[in-house]
């Protein structure tokens, strides 16, 4: 970009230089030195290849020289009277061009204007292919998957599989040995909490010491790999790339009662190991398939987990646009690794996704369209079926009795007046607008005649108008509706539960999309197809719908990025970090891979074993690399100090939810039911009033409250606070990593949440249950929180503080019944609250809230 | 590491805790790693303070967010015009590119009802509905030329605190935090304090984005703990927290020893801080050092719960800044006065202009005002054209989103006093003159905390980002 002229040291001098400039300029500039990198860098993003504002074009000769629709802006010979230097040197902004970023320099437009003076001498061959495109082509993540050699190590013995040698050539080329293998302890939480995200019980820890057999961790493998928690424990990460949540996320974030429909397909989905390439395509086509499932519809709740605004108001076509731009973001990031968000408005800076190629992808998701189905679980159908004759007569009695159907119709006439003759009447109008921001498909559901919707439809408008009956109700009209809308709640309250999920179907019609220029919906530019960006393969669709044939590419053989990506992010979860550590960018600013032919030898491994994630896993656990101790090696600290080498483990601090499993684990307070409703484990007062709907938390009683932390309610705009102290994403995009920070406010929550205290009250009273003198009780709580024994020094350490516990309230049975609600029988308070204390600090420790 | 070794390590600790204070243990971890004892950068405070790219004005700001837009008719953008075309609907081309959210453009236009009067030396045009404000008029700066793009609340306040409609940028606090780190050792660095109802925005407006979330800012409660999960659980006295801070830090250390992870000594860090916060933050929602003279400036002894919220708010934001901490967000809901405007309007104001003009005064005979930047507004304004969602009832009538023109406030570190900055047209439909979009508001803001606001970024997804994404200019009429 620098100009080869030495640059004026002053004002006056360069004042100087620009009139010299102009003179003697023929000799000096130089087109593919001085303009051309100009045009590149601050023009072409909407005057080039695939975008061309007011039909002007920059990077071709010819259609430069002709200019846009507005005629010619390179006058040569005459850069006075060229358009071209009167838009880049004008200081009126939204004339100025370009109209973001800083203006040219003054060297930038000397050059431009002494370039015109002297003909605007084009040579032919002077475009380059753009800078980088060769090598954008040649990125390592665009070439096929090759499967590597295993590379040869110099000490066989200790690999345990084909990682262990991928990682140990490393090592050796380095000079470094591999780290111990971690005692059996810390490797079997390790298993468990990497594979089932619950602690091991201190009987299968002394199971596992005692198992002197070849295939004793092998089968520990196994076991945790046919657990049902197996799939609770590996959905945490598709739930955050998928930004899963229980509410829409906006204004009012109304709630989604059903989205645990389609949480339940994933968990069940991966206890099965369902393979991958059909996790993806009924994810993003299962309504496509052949004779779709009722289950293979509600996989594509994937595309219904974004954001949605349903503030009065929003124009219908914008909102569109949101959601469908945050399915192209969210699949482009989950299984292409790949940024394409910053396509929508220019073309890709440094990724080869071209704008009219972002809109290609769009294209194959503009054809879907939103559709809630019933989704019944088993055993639901018969006894709702039963029932139905028998609701629908009482409900026609309940609505005739209080004469609604005669209201409702005259409230549908006065809302399609409104439709049609809007500004009549501003109430109606309002009632109307309400209406079209909360439900989808909105004048439709009033336009068509009442045969052409479907039951479930027909209540929704009936119940919106009970619950909306107009201004134009008087008191005793509203009564009988209220009266009617009484009744008929206490009346569904006693059908038999029906589960809904939330879907996609493709719209009948063929729909056309156009790339929105600057990423502004309301600029609508080139019409394109579906199809992929020109350094992937093509697209061939092959008469079948776009989408489908879109989720069948992303998992074909020739696809680069799909199976990488996808053993990345597994590598993540069992060692902390990628193998490419910005897992979510396999593009040309990403990192590269530490271990380039291991992540390609695993891809192959994964397409190979039938997109198996359990065979890669069982690979993972059961390496060399994996089992090494995590202890920090200092003699590595500078020559690695991130770990790249994997010359030892990581320890990793859990995840939110993970966090909260192990205190109920340890507690036994642990509700373990797998799947079903979102749940409201008691929160603060408050956090709720935060948002603006100000929904009340009514807490679960019962078992309910003692549930997983990925079963907690995800309430977008006020969510649970212990998630959200401990990292989890916001649910709003997509996020393929979790941060793992250190905050004051983990302490306190850990410290002093209510959730947390009670865990602590229950872990004492469990121990002293199960064990009676207190050399074993402290052996026993150390190991239900930490899998290991106490070192002496650790027990010295703690009898002190129990003794100090003790001496704290031993006269004050007030805050002893405080501490220690729960006390066993034959067991004295005071124990039991000095033991609360104890069970308190176990629980804030580093090690309880990390794998190490 | 051998026990004896850690005795001695543990026992340096504690001399540098005296010597350096609650940051001791960040300055023992450099003497760690100088013995090669601790990863190199392990350990770093991410909150420590740093400096910004040139000698700021401002090093505190105290945003006073009002949530869902407030009027600028009815408190500081003179319309007579209104008058004239009040009752009547605007020509076709007046409202052709106006987005509106609940009316139609057809929509009759509604003339302010209240006075505006000449306040201060400045002689600045305020609404008589803010004689408080106007008591200050010389400090602040009224930019009546705002603009922003969006005319939905979530979006506009999205856009108005990370730059972007979309979710998971950063917010202007969190940029702040990632910037400046924190001057306060026992209180958050970004601290929000909300009042009234809940906003649209949520959390979103205050979260960290894809930035680390130490950067985030953590509400500060008006009822039960100030901070989620500050007080003890019931039966936990401070010497029994104490204890067992104590076995967890010592705990803690030893698995530091046994591993060698760094991360372990941030974790104790978080502890000690986390019990400092204890100690502290009751103390700072203690008012019983104010006297009753600041009191009763503020506005304390309303019987109007909203007005002694906000009282209280401002307060608090002043001790906040006392102590160091570096960005409050004020989020007082809500200014969304699609009806009743005038029956809810005035009271409103006269709950927030006392307890805001005290704040003013208040910082300034402290001598914080040079130092804390105060900025006041909402994410849009409003239309001049009137909705009516019941016909049959006058007084129901309100304003509409309107995104094209409105007005905000600022005052304090590095802006000018007494001075009126951009024009509207006879309606204020569109800026006339001086426009300042949401963006240049943003690139301004970090100006005058030190920042050039295309440097201040963050790498993410293999892009830098920035608060201003690809825009924003600093507006230097509104600088000192």
């Amino acid at each position: 970009m620098r100009s080869a002229k030495p640059h004026p040291p002053h004002r006056l001098g360069l004042l100087a230089g620009l009139l010299a400039l102009a003179a003697a300029a023929p000799a000096q500039v130089d087109f593919p030195r001085d303009i051309e990198p100009v045009l590149h860098q601050r023009c072409y993003m909407c005057h080039g290849a695939s975008v061309q504002m007011n039909g002007l074009r920059l990077d071709r000769k010819k259609e430069a020289l002709e200019g846009g629709l507005a005629g010619p802006v390179i006058v040569p010979g005459n850069s006075a009277a060229s358009r071209l230097v009167e838009r880049i040197v004008s200081t009126k902004p939204g004339h100025r061009m370009p109209p973001s970023g800083a203006p040219l320099t003054p060297e930038q437009i000397a050059a431009i204007r002494a370039w015109i003076d002297a003909g605007a001498e084009w040579p032919e061959t002077a475009v380059r292919a753009t800078p980088s495109e060769e090598q954008r082509r040649m990125h390592w993540s665009f070439q096929p998957v090759r499967r590597p050699q295993v590379p040869p190590v110099k000490n066989p013995a200790w690999p345990r599989n084909a990682i262990d040698r991928f990682i140990l050539a490393r090592l050796e080329a380095e000079g470094v040995s591999p780290s111990p293998e971690a005692d059996p302890v810390t490797l079997l939480r390790r298993l468990y909490l990497d594979l089932i995200g619950l602690p091991p019980a201190p009987e299968e820890v002394d199971a596992f010491l005692a198992d002197q057999r070849p295939n004793a961790w092998r089968e520990r493998v196994e076991r945790l790999l046919r657990s049902p928690h197996y799939g609770e424990r590996q959905a945490l990460g598709w739930l955050d790339a998928a930004r899963y949540a229980d509410s829409d996320g906006y204004e009012r974030d109304p709630q989604r009662p059903w989205a645990w429909r389609w949480r339940d397909w994933v968990i069940r989905a991966l206890n099965e190991d369902m393979p991958f390439d059909r996790f993806t395509i009924e994810q993003l086509a299962g309504d496509l398939l052949p004779g779709a499932t009722i289950e293979q519809r509600v996989a594509t709740g994937f595309l219904r987990n974004g954001v949605k605004n349903r503030e009065a108001g929003v124009h219908n076509d914008e909102k569109r646009f949101e959601e469908v731009v945050d399915r192209v973001n969210t699949v482009s990031t989950v299984w292409l690794g790949l940024t394409a968000g910053c396509a929508q408005c220019h073309n890709h800076k440094y990724d080869p996704i071209s704008q009219k190629e972002y809109y290609q992808l769009y294209a194959v998701f503009n054809g879907a369209v939103e559709r809630d189905v019933p989704a019944p679980l088993a055993g639901q159908i018969g006894p709702y079926q039963r029932a139905l004759p028998a609701y629908r007569a009482e409900r026609e009695r309940i609505l005739r009795d209080n004469g609604i159907p005669e209201l409702f119709a005259a409230w549908k006439q006065k809302m399609l007046e409104a439709m049609e003759k809007p500004g009549v009447r501003t109430d109606w109008d309002f009632q109307l607008t309400e209406w079209r921001a909360a439900k989808d498909r909105s004048d439709w559901k009033l336009r068509s005649p009442e045969s052409e919707l479907t039951e479930y439809e027909r209540e929704e408008v009936l119940e919106w108008f009970l619950a909306n009956p107009g201004p134009d109700a008087t008191e005793e009209q509203k009564q009988r509706v209220q009266a009617a809308r009484k009744a008929l709640q206490e009346l569904k309250a006693k059908l038999p539960p029906l589960a809904r999920a939330y879907t996609m179907i493709e719209q009948g019609e063929p729909v056309i999309t156009r790339i929105a220029l600057r990423g502004d919906w309301r600029s609508p530019g080139l019409e394109v197809r579906p199809g992929t960006p020109e350094v992937l393969p093509p697209l061939r669709l092959n008469g079948k719908p776009a989408r489908l044939a879109f989720a069948e590419w992303l998992v074909s053989a020739e696809n680069p990025l799909t199976a990488r990506v996808q053993v990345n992010r597994i590598w993540q979860e069992f060692f902390g970090r990628g193998l490419v550590r910005t897992v979510d960018d396999f593009g040309t600013q990403g990192e590269k891979p530490s271990h380039p032919e291991l992540l390609d030898w695993l891809a192959a491994e994964f397409v190979e074993s039938g997109w198996s994630r359990k065979h890669i896993i069982r690979l993972i656990v059961d390496s060399a690399t994996y089992r090494q101790a995590s202890r920090w090696r200092p003699e590595l600290a500078e020559r690695d100090p991130d770990n790249r080498w994997l010359a030892r483990q990581n320890r990793i601090r859990l995840p939110a939810e993970l966090i909260r499993d192990q205190a109920l684990a340890a507690s036994g307070l642990l509700y373990p039911k797998i799947g079903g409703e979102s749940v409201r484990p008691p929160q603060p007062e408050g956090v709720g009033e935060l948002m603006y709907a100000q929904k009340p938390w009514v807490a679960d009683e019962g078992p309910e409250r003692y549930r997983r932390g990925l079963y907690i309610f995800f309430q977008r705009t006020a969510p649970y606070p212990m998630l959200i102290n401990f990292d989890a994403p916001a649910r709003l995009v997509a996020a393929v990593e979790r941060r793992r920070s250190n905050t004051p406010l983990q302490a306190l929550n850990l410290l002093n949440d209510q959730a947390f205290f009670e865990a602590a009250q229950a872990l004492a009273a469990r121990v002293a249950e199960e064990a009676r003198n207190p050399e074993e009780r402290l052996e026993r709580i150390f190991r239900l929180c930490l899998g290991r024994k106490p070192t002496a020094f650790e027990a010295e350490r703690i009898r002190e503080f129990l003794e100090k516990q003790r001496a704290l309230v031993a006269r004050d049975a007030a805050t002893q019944a405080k501490l220690a609600p729960f006390v066993p029988e034959g067991e004295e308070r005071l124990e039991l609250a000095a033991w609360t204390g104890l069970a308190r600090a176990l629980m804030n420790l580093d090690e309880f809230v990390t794998r190490e | 590491m051998d026990w004896h070794q850690f005795v001695g390590l543990h026992n340096r600790r504690e001399f540098l805790r005296g010597v350096a204070g609650g940051f001791g243990l960040f300055a023992l971890f450099d003497l760690l790693a100088r013995d090669g004892l601790a990863a190199p950068g392990a350990g770093v405070n991410p909150l420590a303070p740093k400096a910004p790219h040139f000698a700021p004005k401002a090093k505190h700001v105290i945003y006073m967010f009002m949530e869902g837009g407030p009027s600028q008719y009815e408190l500081f953008d003179p319309k007579p015009a209104l008058e004239r075309y009040d009752g009547e609907s605007l020509p076709e081309e007046l409202t052709r590119d106006l987005k509106l959210a609940f009316i139609k453009p057809t929509a009759k236009v509604m003339a302010s009802r209240y006075k505006f009067r000449k306040y201060g030396q400045s002689g600045m045009e305020l609404s008589e509905l803010l004689p408080h404000l106007g008591s200050v008029a010389d400090e602040i700066t009224l930019i009546r030329s705002m603009h922003t793009d969006a005319f939905n609340h979530h979006p506009g306040q999205l856009l108005l605190f990370t730059g972007s409609i979309q979710f998971g940028r950063p917010t202007l606090g969190a940029w702040v935090m990632y910037g400046l780190g924190s001057e306060s050792e026992n209180l958050p660095g970004f601290v929000v304090l909300p009042s009234g109802k809940g906003t649209s925005g949520g959390t979103t407006n205050f979260s960290s984005g894809f930035l680390p979330s130490h950067y985030q800012g953590t509400i500060l409660r008006a009822q039960g703990d100030p901070i989620l999960y500050l007080s003890n659980p019931e039966g936990v006295s401070r010497d029994n927290q104490k204890l067992t801070l104590e076995l967890v830090n010592d705990l803690n250390r030893l698995r530091q020893a046994e591993t060698g992870d760094m991360e372990i000594a941030s974790r104790i860090a978080s502890y000690e801080l986390a019990f400092r916060m204890q100690m502290e933050a009751p103390d700072l929602v203690d008012f019983s050092d104010e006297s009753p003279e600041t009191l009763e400036m503020y506005g304390f002894n309303s019987d109007n719960k909203h007005r002694r919220e906000y009282a209280r708010n401002c307060l608090l934001a002043r001790r906040m800044v006392e102590r160091g901490v570096r960005f409050v967000l004020m989020m007082d809901a809500s200014w969304d006065d699609h009806t009743e405007l005038n029956k809810k309007l005035p009271g409103r104001v006269h709950d927030i202009d006392q307890p805001t003009a005290a704040l003013i005064k208040d910082l300034k005979q402290r001598g914080l005002l040079d130092e804390t930047l105060v900025i006041w507004g909402g994410e849009f304004g409003r239309t001049p054209m009137v909705e009516i969602r019941n016909p049959r009832d006058a007084s129901n009538a309100g304003r509409d989103h309107h995104p094209g023109a409105y007005s905000m406030w600022m005052a304090g570190g590095g802006i000018r006093g007494g001075y009126v900055h951009g024009e509207t047209d006879e309606l204020c439909l569109k800026v006339v003159k001086d426009p300042v979009h949401v963006h240049d508001l943003n690139a301004t803001i970090l100006h005058c905390l030190g920042f050039d606001h295309t440097r201040l970024t963050y790498r993410h997804m293999g892009r830098d980002f920035r608060l201003t994404d690809v825009h924003g200019n600093v507006i230097e009429a509104l600088l000192a």
